[in-house]
């Protein structure tokens, strides 16, 4: 009998084959004054255009919620769409990437050929994460074990694994705090950023505490935004209108032993990546010395901390050190999330940091520089506040999906040939 | 018939059909914490549910616990979320690592089980309590009654391990 063990060469076998021909989105706001369908319509028809797709072109419809969103064959019949395939998802943070490995084998199986992942939420305005706090919602069931202790948020389920960490590792705040710091220096630079002003780590450490260690600035903020990335064969996407960026390999809702309750099953303070990082750097064929930007789901300012740290960009229990170094930072060694992130572009699970990837790999951000006769940016490489986020000669990136401390996921891609 | 309790303003409810759950709350509302042992591996699991995760088996008993542990981590809520809770801030969520079934059957395994600091009668400890619980801090169980068949189980710092060593706090 073959275990899992014998599959760890991950997704090698079709590196190279699929790429994300388009990406879109709308804009990052609080208080949209849409309905999800309307925005999901928006940033797909954004996607399609980016790609230089029709309706016609697109035959496969993905899209993940927490029962917060609009159906898929909804948004398919108002864009004009006849999917061969769809599917809607349950789920939140660790859903993009393993999506896009979903598409690969809806594709791969036959079902369809060219597939829409979408998120479409109103996230600060309708549904928000972990609750509004406007009522009292009843406790039941299995949340007797949390919910009623005041521990249902996502910065309340996630803090004993950050509190550990800094009791394992001596994690320092004003580390920790770096990520923000790195974070809101590359949104000053994205006009599309609902908060672009560069903050300090006083700035940070000042912030009021939510809960330790997670002060108002170590939280991401929520917003009202679709965003969509769209999936098809490398065949297919070097047709297209845009270079295609390159799937190298992915992991999906890799998961760390008792995923239902990690604090089971130790040490807490080592997350999925762990688990995930050899299948990852397996199947893409690269390692993290290989990776020029990373894109790690910043929900918390630690959970980029800890990603980082598990894929292996650092020695584990290094990882303040490390986003302290300023190496995270744009004009350091590998920028992670160059548009912001969530904690200051916009909060949309996941997606928006693959769209900012495959912009990055075409060496097209969108910033402020001059746009040149061919329509594409004139990149300055000046990352003074207003000015340029594009990453110099940018080949390959790397993006890290967080669900829970027990489960995430990832993906790599490159430049074309 | 679904079990109801309230607690802190906030509806509790257990389903008929959740077994295991409605046994764990009616084992605290009698003050005692009991917990399901494997009948085929005899490893002890956290929380209740319907399956062993080391062998599968679905037959259990409800054992016993000391009801002793230490703070294996924690968080300080400033800022609640619920409606419940703001009366209370702050407040701490603690991660409790039994005393029972340390390091089995690895050695990063253990029974860690959440809940609040309280004080002795299950009030929810005040501020010049919390800022003396961390890291490894003694505790042992007390049970807060939220109905006939429902008490919700806290922590209070252990008695028999009063000046111990200092614990391990978010440094500010």
């Amino acid at each position: 009998m073959q275990t899992s063990e014998h599959f760890s060469e991950g997704s090698r076998h079709l590196r190279g084959r699929y790429a994300i021909a388009g990406v879109g989105e709308t804009t990052y706001t609080r208080g949209s004054g849409l309905t999800t369908r309307a925005l999901a319509c928006w940033a797909i028809r954004s996607a399609m255009q980016d790609a230089g797709l029709a309706a016609r072109d697109v035959d496969g419809v993905l899209a993940y919620q927490m029962g917060d969103s609009v159906s898929s064959p909804f948004v398919a019949g108002d864009l004009g769409i006849r999917p061969n395939f769809f599917m809607d998802v349950q789920g939140g943070g660790s859903s993009t990437e393993a999506l896009v490995g979903l598409a690969m084998g809806a594709i791969e199986a036959g079902m369809c050929s060219t597939v829409v992942i979408y998120r479409a939420m109103n996230g600060y305005s309708q549904a928000r994460v972990g609750g509004s706090g406007r009522v009292e919602t009843p406790v039941s069931g299995d949340e007797l074990h949390d919910g009623a202790y005041g521990w249902r948020s996502p910065g309340q389920r996630f803090a004993p694994t950050f509190m550990r960490h800094m009791y394992e590792f001596g994690t320092r705040p004003e580390q920790v705090a770096m990520v923000r710091v790195a974070h809101s220096k590359h949104a000053s630079n994205n006009p599309k950023a609902l908060h672009r002003r560069r903050v300090t780590v006083e700035d940070v450490l000042a912030s009021r505490m939510i809960c330790t260690p997670l002060h108002l600035l170590d939280c991401c903020i929520e917003t009202d935004n679709a965003t969509a990335i769209i999936v098809t064969s490398i065949e297919r996407a070097r047709a297209l209108r845009r270079a295609p960026a390159v799937i190298l390999g992915v992991v999906g809702r890799m998961c760390k032993p008792r995923p239902d309750m990690h604090f089971q099953h130790g040490p807490i303070t080592t997350v999925a990546a762990k688990w995930a990082a050899p299948r990852l750097w397996s199947g893409a064929g690269v390692g993290p010395s290989d990776v020029d930007v990373t894109g790690s789901y910043d929900a918390f300012t630690f959970t980029t901390l800890l990603q980082l740290e598990d894929y292996g960009f650092c020695k584990k229990g290094e990882g303040g050190a490390y986003v302290a170094s300023g190496a995270i930072e744009l004009g350091g060694k590998r920028p992670n999330n160059t548009s912001g992130g969530h904690l200051c572009e916009g909060y949309t699970h996941g997606v928006s940091m693959v769209v900012e990837n495959v912009r990055q790999l075409r060496h097209d951000a969108d910033d402020s520089c001059p746009l040149g006769p061919d329509a594409r940016r004139m990149h300055t490489y000046d990352y003074r506040e207003g000015g340029c986020r594009q990453v110099r000669d940018v080949n390959v990136t790397a993006n890290f999906g967080w669900g829970t401390p027990a489960y995430g996921s990832a993906l790599v891609m490159s430049r074309d040939r | 018939m679904a079990m109801t309790g309230q607690y802190l303003g906030m509806t509790l409810s257990i389903a008929e059909l959740d077994h295991e759950n409605a046994a764990y709350f009616r084992f605290c509302a009698r003050g005692e914490l009991r917990l399901q042992r494997c009948k085929a591996c005899s490893l002890v699991r956290y929380p209740p549910g319907p399956a062993c995760p080391w062998c599968t088996g679905d037959a259990f008993d409800w054992v016993p616990m000391s009801g002793r542990g230490a703070v294996y981590s924690y968080t300080e809520v400033r800022h609640a979320v619920q409606p419940a809770f703001r009366a209370h801030v702050p407040y701490l969520a603690l991660l409790v690592e039994l005393d029972e079934q340390r390091g089995q059957p690895t050695e990063h395994e253990a029974l860690r089980v959440i809940g609040n600091l309280s004080m002795p009668d299950g009030k929810l400890a005040p501020p010049e309590v919390v800022r003396t619980v961390g890291i490894g801090s003694r505790v042992r169980i007390v049970f807060a009654p939220a109905g006939p068949e429902i008490a919700i189980p806290l922590w209070a710092l252990d008695p028999a391990h009063a000046g111990g060593a200092a614990p391990w706090r978010y440094p500010e």
